[in-house]
């Protein structure tokens, strides 16, 4: 057995060291947002040979419209970014970079006007605070005859801090990629923050589930002991269950393609981060919730 | 269920799974390659089966290869076979309150029959209501030229006759403006149409392609009325209040029928029959949001994601198996068949609900539940060692590991699952493709877990005693 418990400041202290500059990330620079939220046209066109991107920026300009950015993504695909576009526009547009550079392939456009975004974040925000909610209720219920006197309410609101904890990591980090790396986030990264709460929450309550049945055939020994038992029992599962989800998400990051590797990204982070909180956030933060009732 | 009964079970699940998840024999090659030596494939690309019975030909078709195989192909979204999907916002604001859920409605089926005379196969037309705002949602699989599509769907197409006063001769000469902006509507509009179609121009002026459209009855009677003063003078049609064709009228015409001529390409005159056809929106309507992805994207990332799909379920079984051994093949096995039942839920719906649409997200959806499948298996093993460990022989230790196991594994799957169905509840498409998949993926890999490892660990000769 591993008296981890007894280190738990120092995971308290690893999660800081990694959530904190993302919220000072979060403060200063905030999420870099994408069309799905801020509204605005994303435009992929693919010609027969490589041609100059600022060209590209300056034909749909002069067709009236304001570029934000031009991206390469490859293999003669660029990526035009501007505001919401009219739909009669967009052909003129296609039309003007036909005349310029020959042939062009719509590859993919996606044309999002600010009423539909306004909505995309009112109705993820909505997503996460329910989800949570109804996972801190599923669990007080699923715990509820968890021997005296621990509490099922505890062990519901110690896994929705795990998994805020891992919300927070996700949303620090891409902060960060959104400020160095120009990533941003679109529908997919809150899918993927949904994904990972239900990850994080799938864990604790492995780690939970034990507790619950260790406390009462270990009667005589302290919540701290009963902890550490039985994070030590799980903690095969648990790295065997996250390793096997890396190894596909590795795959799917490698061999995906272009358009869900972000996606992937923030579930790999998410996946890692939930493995960590639940075993050293989610159980520790219980312990030193207990240790401090008395129990 | 006795372990026996249970493993046929699980022996008619496999080969039901496996026969719906058949491709069809017409994408089959005519003969693959096998160490080196050609193996023909023809057999599976028979459509004919006739069995002789007492001096008759008892017709089996029905039973061929060709016949029973590719019954239920996966229905791909429009991000993996190419589309465009749009959001229309109608603007009801010159509408009666009481009139609105109508006229959605008469709007909804003037672009579904705009998509439909255009030709595009199994597009999806659904109005929607969210609080006050009125709404319609179109999906248009397999478009080359999305954008086109989208104008095509948008266009008001209100068609108007009108005449020239014959003060506006005066005025225009000296203005210097063209007569035609002194038009004025005659009331005959594309309400009095009865049908339009393409035609090619007989008269030596004019070869390309024309608009041929037909009156209704009153719509005859008032064309030949505006005809019979108009006569030498221009009868200019105009289209959402630009004017297309500017003919000159030679003489009164009886019988309803017209030719709109203009310098249309053959494209543009079919898109003005068909929005001629298929009548004017009875609101306005904007583009508030238009995705498209082209096909060959849409192809790419198929290949992709079935690639990087094979990939992960492949390391996860080497893993599994150089783990856990004998127990990871047995799980690898029910992996496997896990996989065929999602596959073939998606590809039936299991007869009770659509067909799952598979989109990319729903892809990682899925991919995502083999990781939950995965770890039910591996709670489970963990715990029969324990009780290995503790001393239980065989038996005991398998029932006591899968009754150990079964609450936690419960307890995270009603977890993905209350996500998931949130998920559904508030997502946009892109997000419930993921949700439904996911749902979908859990709730099997609770089955494969609990049911089909635990079958098959039951049949080992150590857990027999």
């Amino acid at each position: 057995m591993f008296d981890l418990m007894s280190k738990k400041k120092w995971f308290f202290v690893l999660s800081a060291l990694v959530i904190l500059p993302g919220i000072i990330s979060v403060a200063f620079y905030g999420l870099r947002l994408g069309v799905d939220f801020t509204g605005g046209a994303l435009l992929e066109y693919r010609f027969e040979k490589p041609v100059d991107k600022n060209a590209i920026g300056q034909i749909v300009a002069q067709n009236g419209i304001e570029v934000s950015s031009v991206v390469d993504s490859g293999s003669n695909s660029y990526l035009v970014k501007t505001q919401p576009v009219a739909q009669q526009k967009v052909n003129q547009i296609k039309s003007s970079l036909q005349d310029k550079f020959g042939p062009v392939d719509e590859l993919s456009m996606e044309n999002v006007g600010p009423i539909i975004g306004a909505e995309t974040t009112k109705n993820a925000f909505i997503a996460l605070v329910l989800a949570s909610v109804m996972i801190v209720v599923y669990l007080a219920i699923a715990f509820s005859k968890v021997p005296k006197p621990a509490s099922s309410w505890r062990f519901g609101v110690t896994a929705v801090v795990a998994l805020l904890h891992d919300v927070l990591v996700v949303v620090g980090i891409f902060s960060i990629l959104g400020h160095f790396l120009g990533v941003e986030v679109d529908v997919l990264f809150v899918t993927a923050l949904l994904t990972i709460i239900g990850f994080s929450v799938h864990d604790t309550i492995v780690v939970f589930d034990r507790i619950r049945e260790n406390l009462p055939k270990y009667l005589s020994k302290s919540f701290t002991e009963v902890a550490n038992i039985s994070v030590t029992q799980t903690l095969a599962r648990s790295l065997n269950t996250s390793l096997t989800v890396i190894l596909v998400l590795l795959a799917i990051f490698l061999f995906g393609g272009e358009t869900i590797r972000w996606f992937v990204v923030a579930l790999l982070i998410g996946v890692i981060s939930g493995t960590y909180s639940s075993i050293f956030n989610a159980s520790a933060l219980l312990v030193l919730w207990e240790e401090r009732l008395g129990h | 269920m006795k372990p026996r009964v249970s493993l046929w079970f699980i022996v008619v699940l496999t080969v039901v799974a496996l026969w719906i998840n058949l491709p069809s024999s017409s994408v089959l090659p005519g003969w693959v390659n096998v160490a080196g030596k050609k193996v023909s494939l023809s057999y599976l690309k028979l459509d004919r089966w006739r069995v002789p019975i007492l001096g008759r030909e008892l017709n089996l078709d029905f039973l061929s290869p060709a016949h029973l195989m590719g019954l239920f192909p996966v229905k791909l979204g429009l991000d993996l076979q190419g589309g465009t999907q749009l959001t229309l916002q109608t603007d009801m604001s010159k509408i009666d309150p009481a009139d609105r859920d109508t006229a959605l409605e008469a709007a909804r089926q003037v672009i579904e029959r705009r998509v439909n005379f255009d030709g595009v196969s199994e597009a999806v037309v659904q109005s929607s209501k969210l609080g006050e705002e009125r709404r319609i949602l179109v999906e248009l699989p397999g478009i080359k030229d999305a954008s086109a599509a989208a104008e095509l769907v948008g266009k008001t197409a209100q068609l108007d006759f009108r005449e020239i006063p014959a003060s506006a001769y005066a005025e225009a000469t000296k203005s210097g403006t063209p007569v035609i902006y002194y038009a004025q509507p005659t009331g005959l509009t594309g309400a009095d149409l009865k049908k339009a179609a393409v035609t090619f121009g007989q008269s030596g002026k004019n070869t390309g392609p024309e608009v041929s459209i037909q009156f209704t009855d009153e719509g005859a009677k008032k064309f030949a009325d505006i005809t019979k003063r108009n006569i030498g003078k221009p009868l200019p049609i105009f289209l959402d209040g630009v004017p297309v064709s500017d003919p000159v009228v030679s003489e009164e015409i009886v019988g309803g029928n017209a030719v709109i001529e203009g310098n249309f390409t053959s494209e543009q005159a079919k898109n003005l029959a068909i929005q001629l056809s298929a009548g004017a929106l009875p609101v306005p309507i904007e583009i508030l949001e238009q995705r498209s992805i082209g096909a060959s994207l849409g192809a790419s990332s198929v290949e992709k994601s079935l690639v990087a799909g094979t990939i992960g379920i492949v390391i996860i079984m080497v893993y599994m198996a150089a783990y856990y051994g004998i127990y990871g093949l047995l799980a690898d096995l029910a992996l496997i068949i896990y996989t065929l039942v999602v596959l073939a839920i998606f590809r039936t719906g299991l007869f009770i609900m659509p067909p799952v649409t598979l989109t990319l997200a729903g892809i990682a959806g899925f991919i995502l539940s083999i990781g939950m499948a995965v770890d039910a298996n591996i709670l489970t093993f963990e715990r029969m060692k324990e009780e290995l460990r503790m001393g239980k022989n065989g038996r005991h230790a398998l029932e006591a590991g899968f009754a150990r196991a079964w609450t936690s594994i419960r307890d995270s799957n009603v977890s993905s699952l209350i996500t998931a169905t949130i998920l559904y509840v508030l997502g946009t498409s892109v997000v419930r493709g993921f949700a439904v998949t996911l749902f979908i993926g859990v709730l099997v890999s609770m089955f494969s877990a609990i049911v089909v490892t635990r079958t098959f660990l039951r049949l080992l000769p150590r857990f027999r005693k």
